[in-house]
């Protein structure tokens, strides 16, 4: 409001107050078509989904149009914790999150191997980007040919190597790795990217400095270079982080949660229990949607915060 | 969550039968489907014929690609109920019956003597006394074989009445020292291990436990249960390895290329063994071998159905074509169009598929009774627990005792004692 | 910069990278190149088991087939009324939303921009039940508006962040200076801004023309047939009818993956700019 003051100082008055008001409205009519989808599609679930996981609902109304379901307390979380596919779920989800951080060096390392000016570079860099561009759809039934029994090349790989091939996707404590491999693939490639363009960013009299003072390789890339990449390093943290709390596409395409349940993870158990065909358990996917809500709460409120550290130190 | 577009769509959509109907003076009874295109153009004959018969009716019949039906129908039910929808007997009609959205149609049994000529199907179609399903098609379970397989490994083909246990066995360990699974299956999709784990205990308790078992009346860990696995486990070893990681058609070329030799299937499998290059010459049918001797021998054999929805518009001119439908003439045209077993036993199948009469024999000689299959006998909750133990059981036979007190738990829980 | 070209080191390594390069490419697209392969591969082939010897001959007639004998086409069309209707949708909404942010020092400014951007990070599955019912009371289930419409709402977060700081690094003073002028706010945001927003909105638009091309949660979600699928859901669908059928898995999945890749391709400065966004400061 200071710089509103500032200007209109000179203005007669009566024009000022319009200016004023035009000033204190015009953000709100700018924001209001935003905020209107925003707040129906996505704040508004949110609150019905957080209730609604304390019903019982199949899903359906009734002839008149009424809502079927019951209120059944805190029962959808207290059979949470006795469920044995949402422990596996949560388990897979621990295994997607500290696997999927294999993205962060790998990444690195390609976008150093990279970063070269020679002939084609820009070709290369955007080939070795493809496979972030592509939809995870695709990744999975590539992936899927590829650990195919009988006849696809892991399958075959393995074969030959120890004599007996391993159907990965068949293989109840293989499955979920395997799965996870599919996912890095694309999620190597983003953060490629975002390392590509911070070492383009990297100070180059510091590293001269650096190198003047002898600092090489590891070191180099330890002291020198990885600080200056610690905002590529941020970003790319969280949308691993997304990533790999969001891995729904992949487990659907390639094992639907199988062999019996033991590739599901949260986003996948809450679709099969909502919308499965087997499921229809409304308010029972709701509570297993706040739990994975929750955890992501962890994540985005430690994003929020260093935003706002930025933003206020600015 | 409270509808507001719906009596305005129900407005429009009414104002559109009106006219419609007004046009051709006819009375409208809307009918969705799922059908493939096969049992899609004999249902249209069917209506045909109805039609002219009934020279006042126009049936009006929407069909739904089959997946996505299993989904709309619960869209539909409530926000635009047509009069007649397709669906499934048993266990899997019980969420529309308890929300009110099918409704009672004893009257049309009783008016037309449907509990005789379609008593097999009398238990699926009730609930709570009351008759909410017009079966009008179902197919047999059984054992598909490869005689070339058979014939590779030098064991001797079987009759369509079968072998024994013990015998079917000792072929097995004939099939493994040719390198040939005796058994295949492609469980991917889970409920291939159903049929296999259906009738294993079909064959070792008979159709009553079995039947309570899917009704979670049953324990897991119960001796019976018990026997179940262990004659499950005697199979395990010869079943196609990581049938896990593919689905019932690769099985399928598995088994056409004769690289297995039995495959426990529905009889809609047929059609794909004979587009795979399978003919009546090398394929052959026979029923799941008896574990236990003397049990009234039960079998298989899903049964698909109409049903009369709650919010029909035209009730009465759609019970006139349930009737149609749940008669012997009508479903012998469908079903023999269809390859499928007419559930009405005045009608007649055709002789020259060996398929169907094995089929239509296994089932009408049957004593112990008809299940559904394993997802439409039990709550679907239940089902899918169940279907991811036998499948767990079939790869890591080892784990039978978390498998059972998982399932043990599962049944707690979904039927408290 | 770093690593130290490689220009500066000896003869050997040069070599040595330059053989590298093109190694680890083909290594990295290694199950992209065979996909691309088999789409090209005979059905007799796969059927003799051949999955990764000499193909006996060039297949176009799989591409034909899948654009003649399925829905496919069909498909790709219902991504672009999903798609493009989404980016316009998207980027018109987040240019308000962002100007209004970045612009005006209101009390509740902090808050609504830090909503935007955490309800960006929300996982899908909180809203899922809510949203597909709600899209199926206004009547608008299994259609490519129903969709559009939430993809147009999510995106908005995302947008606005990104345009809300593209905006902020706009000289203030033209702002300031209209504003003397006496020039209305909308025309300040009509006829100073926008013109200034090309750049973000050609990465923007690339950038959410790729993310709903390829969203396949909420197509599972809100539509079901072949009238609205989007190319991503009818692949699913399609894949569990073409069991065993690779040759025609592998042609529907590069089809399915050349929008983007073309998009890519040509717009690729404005994509890296969109995704890298804040990766440096």
């Amino acid at each position: 409001m200071a710089n509103a003051s500032d200007t209109v100082t000179a203005a007669p008055v009566r024009r000022a107050a319009g200016r004023w008001n035009q000033r204190t409205l015009a953000p709100w009519l700018f924001l209001a078509p935003g905020l209107f989808m925003f707040g129906v599609y996505v704040l508004w679930p949110i609150i019905q989904s957080i209730t609604l996981s304390f019903y019982d609902w199949n899903g359906l109304y009734n002839q008149d149009g009424e809502f079927t379901g019951t209120f059944v307390g805190t029962r959808n979380y207290s059979e949470l914790m006795t469920d044995p596919a949402f422990e596996t779920s949560l388990w897979n989800n621990l295994k997607w999150l500290v696997l999927y951080m294999a993205a962060l060096p790998i990444g690195l390392f390609i976008a150093i191997f990279l970063n070269q000016t020679v002939r084609g570079m820009r070709l290369y860099k955007s080939l070795f980007f493809f496979p972030f561009v592509i939809s995870q759809v695709v990744v999975g039934l590539i992936f899927a040919w590829f650990y195919a029994p009988n006849f696809g090349l892991f399958y075959l790989l393995t074969e030959s190597l120890t004599g007996k091939g391993t159907a990965i996707l068949a293989d109840p404590d293989l499955v979920t790795y395997g799965i996870i491999a599919a996912g890095l693939w694309p999620q190597i490639a983003y953060v490629m990217i975002l390392y590509l363009t911070g070492l383009n960013n990297v100070a180059p009299d510091q590293i001269e400095a650096a190198r003047l003072d002898g600092a090489k390789g590891w070191r180099m890339l330890w002291y020198v270079v990885l600080p200056q990449l610690r905002p590529a390093t941020f970003i790319a943290v969280i949308v691993t982080v997304i990533g790999a709390l969001r891995s729904f596409d992949l487990v659907s395409i390639m094992t639907n949660g199988g062999p019996f349940g033991s590739s599901r993870v949260l986003s996948y158990y809450m679709f099969e229990m909502a919308l499965g065909e087997f499921g229809f358990r409304m308010g029972y996917g709701a509570a297993i949607a706040v739990v994975l809500f929750a955890i992501m709460m962890i994540f985005i409120s430690g994003f929020i915060w260093k935003m706002w550290r930025d933003e206020t130190q600015r | 969550m409270v509808h507001k577009k719906t009596g305005a769509l129900a407005l429009v959509a009414a104002l559109l039968l009106s006219t419609s109907a007004f046009a051709q003076d006819k009375r409208v009874v809307t009918w969705n489907a799922d059908y493939d295109p096969i049992p899609l153009a004999a249902a249209e004959a069917l209506i045909a014929d109805f039609e002219a018969a009934n020279p006042e009716i126009d049936v009006q019949l929407t069909n739904f690609d089959h997946e996505a039906y299993k989904n709309a129908i619960r869209n539909f039910l409530t926000a635009d109920p047509p009069d007649l929808a397709n669906w499934y007997a048993a266990n899997r009609m019980r969420p529309f019956v308890e929300a009110g959205l099918f409704a009672d149609i004893s009257d049309v049994w009783a008016a037309n003597g449907l509990t005789e000529a379609l008593a097999a199907s009398v238990p699926s179609s009730t609930i709570d006394g009351k008759q909410y399903a017009i079966p009008y098609t179902y197919y047999q379970w059984g054992i598909y074989y490869n005689r070339d397989a058979y014939a590779a490994a030098g064991v001797e083909v079987p009759g369509p009445e079968g072998v024994n246990w013990e015998t079917f066995l000792a072929n097995c360990e004939k099939f493994k020292a040719a390198s040939i699974d005796c058994v295949t299956t492609g469980s991917s999709a889970l409920w291939p291990v159903a049929g296999v784990f259906d009738y294993v205990s079909l064959r070792t308790n008979g159709y009553q436990f079995h039947s309570d078992l899917a009704a979670g009346k049953v324990s897991w860990t119960s001796p019976e249960a018990r026997a179940v696995f262990e004659n499950l486990g005697k199979l395990q070893p010869y079943v196609t390895e990581n049938h896990a990681a593919i689905d019932w058609q690769d099985a399928a070329a598995i088994f056409v290329q004769g690289k297995a030799a039995n495959y426990v299937m529905g009889n809609f499998a047929v059609g794909v063994f004979k587009e795979g290059g399978m003919t009546n010459d090398n394929l052959g049918f026979m029923v799941f071998p008896e574990i236990t001797p003397g049990l009234d021998r039960a079998e298989e054999a899903p049964t698909d159905t109409i049903h009369l929805t709650s919010g029909a518009k035209n009730p009465d001119d759609a019970k006139t074509f349930l009737a149609y439908m749940a008669g012997a003439e009508a479903q012998s045209k469908w079903n023999a169009a269809v390859g499928q077993l007419p559930t009405n036993k005045n009608a007649t199948v055709d002789p020259a598929d060996p398929f169907l009469t094995a089929g239509f024999e296994a089932l009408s000689t049957s004593t112990g009774g008809i299940a559904q299959f394993w997802d439409r006998d039990a709550d679907a909750e239940y089902a899918k627990a169940g279907m991811e133990g036998f499948q767990q059981f079939l790869v890591q036979p080892e784990e039978l005792e978390a498998i059972l007190e998982r399932l043990e738990q599962t049944r707690l829980r979904l039927f408290p004692q | 910069m770093f690593p130290r070209p490689i220009q500066q080191s000896g003869k050997g390594a040069q070599w040595l990278y330059t053989i590298a390069l093109p190694i680890a490419l083909l290594l990295w697209l290694f199950p992209l190149l065979g996909v691309a392969l088999t789409s090209l591969r005979p059905a007799s082939d796969l059927a003799q088991g051949n999955y990764f010897g000499m193909p006996s001959g060039i297949a176009w007639e799989n591409y034909v087939f899948i654009f003649t004998e399925t829905p496919i086409g069909q498909y790709m069309v219902n991504s672009l009324w999903v798609t493009i209707p989404t980016v316009i949708g998207a980027v018109s909404l987040s240019l308000m939303t962002g100007f209004a942010l970045a612009v005006y020092g209101f009390r509740a400014n902090i808050l609504v921009f830090f909503m935007f951007v955490a309800g960006n990070f929300v996982p899908f599955q909180i809203l899922m039940v809510p949203v597909r019912d709600m899209t199926l009371q206004l009547g608008m289930y299994d259609t490519w508006y129903g969709l559009a419409l939430f993809h147009i709402a999510f995106q908005t977060g995302f947008c606005t962040l990104f345009m809300r700081n593209f905006i902020k690094a706009l000289p203030y003073e033209l702002i300031e200076a209209a504003r003397v002028e006496g020039v209305s706010e909308w025309r300040i945001f009509w006829y100073i801004v926008l013109p200034l927003m090309r750049p973000a909105i050609a990465a923007l638009s690339v950038l959410v023309f790729t993310f709903i091309w390829n969203d396949f949660f909420w197509a599972t979600v809100l539509t079901q047939g072949v009238d609205s699928q989007p190319i991503t859901a009818g692949l699913s669908s399609l894949n569990g009818q073409w069991i065993a059928q690779w040759h025609l898995v592998s042609a529907g999945s590069i089809l399915a993956a050349l929008p983007p890749v073309a998009m890519f391709f040509l717009m690729q400065k404005h994509f890296i700019a969109g995704l890298t966004l804040g990766a440096v400061k």
